[in-house]
């Protein structure tokens, strides 16, 4: 369609255009093909279908959906503000928000500190690194739920349970794991460390190892211990990392499903309910409460709220590989 | 920079010449590695030693190490009775096929947007990369009703493996990956080809593809990976438990049958993954897949 409008666009020359005319061939299909124009589109083909259909569309398609009501019986009704209002005031809107928030806050401070220190320790490890890397990357390539069901085990609330049986030795528990609304949470976070935190020590790693070493060298000539290095070369060096790994830790855990889905189910009452499991329950959870609706509309929110910082990932991203 | 043997810079040679800094820092490291031991390798042979272990053992002595004998029974039932069997062929089936349509998407279209670069790539890698930031959970519904009832063909594409391999294939990370490592190709090759005749068709399969192999093994590597991992999309569009890939049936799985079969089943998910990393650990620990965290 495209073409035939671009072939006769030179048939009118503007007198801005006609030298224009003369610099190109004119732009005929025949001329479009000869140049590689059909075979480059050709290439484009199956990114074009693949996305146009499960990408560009769906993505447009919620937009248009979060202000309707559909129950596939009847044609779309357009609702306004309805779907957002709804889910504003369901009573179980801030309980997910509330815990997303806080499996967020715990998987920051379990799961950030922690691959930080690993990984400084690991760079200066002189022989077979490469044991240090597998070890700590193992648990990131276990299906999550796998990782999930087997830790379910583990965390068995009798005394005979994993978790349970080893802090008998040190002479503590049995503790209720997932049972109790107190821990139930923390103990979905401290799964969800264990089958993360490797790749964020893979991508410290490979920061680190990337500071130049006269940076450290200069500093020891002005006498700064290892610790001092540490806080005045190496944070600041790879800070540019340590932000993208904030980001993605922040948009993967506002989309926590997987865990609180197999682990609990949203429970004991709410207490791991979490804004994806909403949407989920809002789509698909039981039969006739069926609302795609409140699910677009949620979906929507959460990712407008995700979007800020999907920009600054993608900022930070840039500035650090152009580096 | 840093030399072979030497750590990455950080504690200079004279500081390591320091007894109290070397031993402080190989006890720390000592410690990581025990850690690092216990955690990242702990479960996973606890899982492979209770998938041989009785139930009974697992239930009342999860810790002791085969107090009554081993149960090679539970695999053998695992694969048979309880058909991991047959979804282990489901979830070979379904990874090969988002292997081959990843890889064809990616390559066409990193090979228009890189070398034939036609007047609109711009527009096209554009709309590519602001898909970047647009969080997965935004698809979730409206794709879920599309494969349902898929717009002008007017056919649902439940129980469908193209549900899967489809949408999976449209990976914005993918097509970024492979046009920037097209764009580092020498154009002077691409011109030689040219000259001596060679049309689109053939500079993309006899010049482009085979100077891509390292690209394509990290892509290869992750989209094997991805889709083997994915529970969500598959539990939600493969109603039909016999089409349905392990991930998905697991769950199901723990509740008909008993805990020694159970962990055996588990046992077996994640040797291909397990295998597969210590395989191909390089394109894993490089670093390239590191934005293929965000696509959640």
């Amino acid at each position: 369609m495209t073409t035939v409008d671009q072939a006769r666009e030179p048939a009118l020359p503007s007198k801005r255009g006609l030298s224009r005319s003369y610099a190109r061939p004119r732009r005929t299909p025949l001329n479009w093909v000869r140049g590689g124009g059909l075979a480059a589109f050709l290439f484009l083909l199956p990114l074009l279908f693949v996305f146009g259909a499960f990408s560009w569309y769906p993505i447009v398609r919620t937009a248009i959906m979060s202000f309707q009501h559909t129950n596939f019986v009847e044609a779309p009704t357009w609702v306004g503000f309805h779907n957002f209002a709804a889910v504003w005031h369901d009573p179980q809107f801030p309980i997910a928000v509330k815990n997303t928030a806080y499996f967020a806050l715990l998987a920051l401070i379990f799961g950030y500190p922690i691959p930080l220190v690993a990984a400084v320790l690991m760079s200066e490890v002189r022989k077979r690194r490469g044991i240090y890397s597998v070890l700590a990357f193992l648990p990131v390539v276990i299906p999550p739920v796998v990782g999930v069901l087997l830790w379910k085990t583990f965390y068995d609330a009798s005394s005979q349970g994993v978790f349970n049986t080893i802090l008998h030795w040190v002479g503590l528990g049995p503790y209720p794991w997932l049972q109790s609304q107190q821990w139930a949470m923390p103990s979905l976070v401290l799964y969800s460390t264990w089958a993360n935190a490797g790749a964020t020590i893979i991508i410290y790693l490979a920061a680190l190892i990337g500071v130049n070493p006269e940076l450290y060298e200069a500093a020891s000539v002005d006498g700064a211990g290892v610790l001092r290095k540490v806080w005045h070369i190496t944070l600041p060096q790879i800070r540019g990392v340590l932000l993208v790994t904030l980001i993605l830790q922040i948009i993967g855990t506002a989309q926590v499903f997987l865990e609180p889905y197999l682990f609990t189910d949203g429970g004991p009452v709410h207490a791991t309910l979490t804004v994806m499991l909403l949407i989920y329950n809002y789509a698909f959870g039981n039969g006739l409460a069926i609302d795609y609706g409140k699910a677009t509309a949620l979906s929507l929110m959460l990712a407008g709220f995700l979007v800020v910082f999907s920009l600054v990932y993608l900022r930070a991203t840039r500035s650090w590989s152009t580096r | 920079m840093s030399r072979p043997g030497s750590g990455g810079g950080l504690i200079s040679e004279i500081e390591w010449h320091r007894p109290r800094t070397r031993w402080g820092v190989r006890t720390l490291q000592a410690l990581l590695l025990v850690g690092l031991v216990v955690i990242g390798l702990g479960p996973i042979l606890w899982l492979a030693k209770s998938a041989i272990t009785p139930t009974l053992d697992t239930l009342t002595h999860p810790m002791a190490l085969f107090p009554h004998g081993a149960a090679w029974s539970n695999l053998s039932q695992a694969w048979n009775d309880v058909h991991v069997g047959r979804y282990f062929w489901n979830t070979v089936v379904i990874a090969f096929g988002s292997w081959a349509v990843q890889i064809v998407v990616a390559t066409t279209g990193g090979f228009a947007l890189s070398v034939l670069r036609p007047r609109y790539a711009p527009i096209i890698k554009g709309l590519l990369l602001a898909t970047l930031f647009i969080p997965a959970i935004v698809l979730l519904v409206p794709l879920y009703v599309e494969v349902v009832h898929l717009p002008l063909v007017h056919r649902s594409l439940i129980n469908s493996y193209w549900a899967l391999w489809l949408p999976y294939a449209a990976s914005a990370f993918n097509v970024i990956l492979v046009t920037r490592f097209f764009d580092n190709l020498p154009r002077e090759i691409f011109e030689a080809a040219e000259i001596d005749g060679a049309g689109p068709f053939q500079l993309f399969w006899r010049i482009v593809l085979p100077m891509s192999k390292p690209i394509l093994g990290v892509v290869s590597v992750f989209a094997v990976l991805a889709s083997w991992k994915d529970f969500l999309w598959p539990f939600l569009v493969l109603t039909n438990s016999n089409k349905q890939p392990l991930s998905v049936r697991l769950p199901s799985i723990e509740l008909q049958t008993s805990l020694g079969v159970f962990l055996a089943a588990m046992f077996i998910a994640c040797l291909v993954p397990i295998v597969g990393f210590l395989v191909f650990q390089r394109s894993f620990l490089g670093g390239t897949g590191l934005g293929g965290a965000i696509k959640g």
